[in-house]
């Protein structure tokens, strides 16, 4: 009786194959979802999964969308654009050109050989006429740094090491992890809402709330709490690799933590509150390179950076 | 019994497998970025072969670290990529409603200009009008050219990893 039953069954098993197969071979690469709905049903008519555990598994593909690696590089880019502004809007631009350009053409080297050479609207450095030591680097790579940062750094390759630090916050994406998950998980569920043929005006209202919350998370850990010091460490560890790969010389960043230390104020609303130390900061980057050795000087480099250093 | 189990068992190995090899054939890529550069060799500073954008697909040919050989789709031309640009999802560039039920529930797929876009931003500027995007903007047309990096770079003695 049992036997026959599943005798039964088997026929329709093979037809759901054999339909299954003439479908990859027909459609592209979406059909894979839906072959994982209909292999979930599959493993429900064959016993094999019950009605729970398939549904578990539809439901994991959902969540594995929902958590801030699943952000687009264009979702980023808009992102970093408005923590941009929120930083401008705090900070003016120090406009002059020739520092703006060279600090893009070092910025912009040193983006090439980090782990995420390409964003979706690219790198790019502005520096910020403010006298307090600090740094911003907004998701997808806006970077900013103050002339107060600049005067700690006495050659290129402190200042590559300034830069290239920043560079290691966006490629491990340090400003998309300070957002709430529920940010994350309302914004990737109102994009997926159910049967939304295109975005209407409620829908464009809650994003651009998602998105302002988001803005904010990102903002105050940038200006006012500062990340973790794991999240430092990781993007002091990034700018070391990032400076050796192109030629600058590591210590470049020893020396600039050094300058930094004899100037930050205790208490100050810069460094001094959204970064562990300097020294404690040497003491981790100094078990990657070595005991400090100062920055070897290659003569035409210093010559620019001369020239430079006096506009700020 | 153990027969019919072992039928199933076989049948789902089977599809596993179907899946499995599907994934392996479709080599297709999107590019994920604003614009990029297809190139002569894998390096920044090589050749431009051809300039793609936003959605535009690749096949992938072949891959060295982060550099990935790919061929156009529009016409025989082949090159490097760097892997940052590049996606294994299929980048919708107008989706429809469909497309929207399906890349919510997949990670095959992924839809341009929805979720944080121009028009969010649009809305959050409107929200905030006292934010200012006039730097940003500013900002981001300063362009490098790949000259200046080049003359950058040699007269610092700095080098591009993978030669230029």
């Amino acid at each position: 009786m049992m036997a026959s039953k599943k005798q039964r069954n088997r026929f329709p098993l093979i037809g759901i194959a054999a339909m299954l197969m003439v479908s990859w071979a027909l459609s592209g690469c979406r059909s894979v979802e839906k072959i994982s709905e209909v292999g979930a049903a599959v493993g429900v008519a064959t016993g094999l999964l019950t009605g729970g555990q398939a549904e578990s598994l539809r439901k994991s593909t959902v969540a594995v969308a929902k958590s801030f690696q699943d952000f687009t590089p264009e979702q980023e880019y808009y992102l970093g654009r408005s923590v941009g502004a929120m930083v401008l809007h705090q900070n003016n631009p120090y406009p002059e050109d020739a520092l703006n350009r060279y600090i893009n053409l070092i910025g912009q080297s040193l983006a090439m050989v980090s782990d995420l050479p390409e964003t979706f609207g690219g790198y790019h450095f502005m520096v910020l006429d403010s006298e307090a030591i600090n740094a911003f680097a907004s998701p997808g790579g806006l970077i900013f740094v103050t002339k107060g940062l600049l005067r700690c750094t006495r050659n290129e390759d402190a200042l590559a090491a300034v830069l290239a630090h920043e560079i290691g916050h966006v490629q491990t994406k340090h400003g998309l992890q300070t957002i709430k998950k529920s940010r994350i998980t309302s914004a990737l569920t109102t994009i997926g809402i159910e049967g939304a043929k295109s975005f209407g005006p409620a829908d464009v209202a809650l994003l651009a709330g998602t998105f302002g919350d988001s803005i904010s998370d990102i903002t105050k850990t940038l200006i006012n709490s500062g990340y973790s010091r794991e999240f430092e460490q990781q993007a002091d560890s990034a700018a070391v690799k990032i400076l050796e790969r192109i030629g600058y010389d590591p210590n470049g960043l020893v020396e600039m933590l050094k300058e930094m230390e004899k100037r930050l104020k205790p208490g100050g609303l810069d460094f001094a509150r959204t970064h562990p130390s300097p020294q404690s900061r040497i003491k981790d980057i100094e078990k990657i390179t070595g005991p400090y050795r100062p920055v070897k000087r290659v003569v035409a480099r210093q010559e620019r950076f001369n020239r430079i250093s006096e506009s700020f | 019994m153990n027969g019919l189990k072992m039928i199933r068992f076989a049948i789902l190995f089977i599809l596993l497998i179907a899946v499995a090899s599907f994934a392996e054939k479709s080599k297709m890529m999107s590019v994920q970025v604003k614009s990029s550069e297809v190139r002569g060799k894998p390096s920044f500073l090589a050749k431009i072969v051809a300039r793609l954008s936003y959605g535009d697909r690749v096949e992938m040919l072949e891959s060295r670290g982060a550099w990935i050989r790919v061929g156009l789709v529009t016409d025989d031309k082949e090159g490097w990529m760097h892997s940052a640009a590049l996606t294994k999802k299929t980048i919708i560039l107008r989706p429809g409603a469909e497309d929207v039920n399906f890349a919510a529930s997949s990670d095959e797929i992924a839809l341009a200009g929805k979720g944080f876009n121009k028009q969010v931003e649009g809305k959050f500027r409107a929200r905030n009008p006292d934010i200012d995007f006039t730097w940003i903007d500013r900002m981001e047309r300063v362009q490098v050219t790949h000259g200046q990096m080049q003359l950058f770079l040699e007269e610092g003695e700095l080098f591009l990893q993978g030669g230029v």
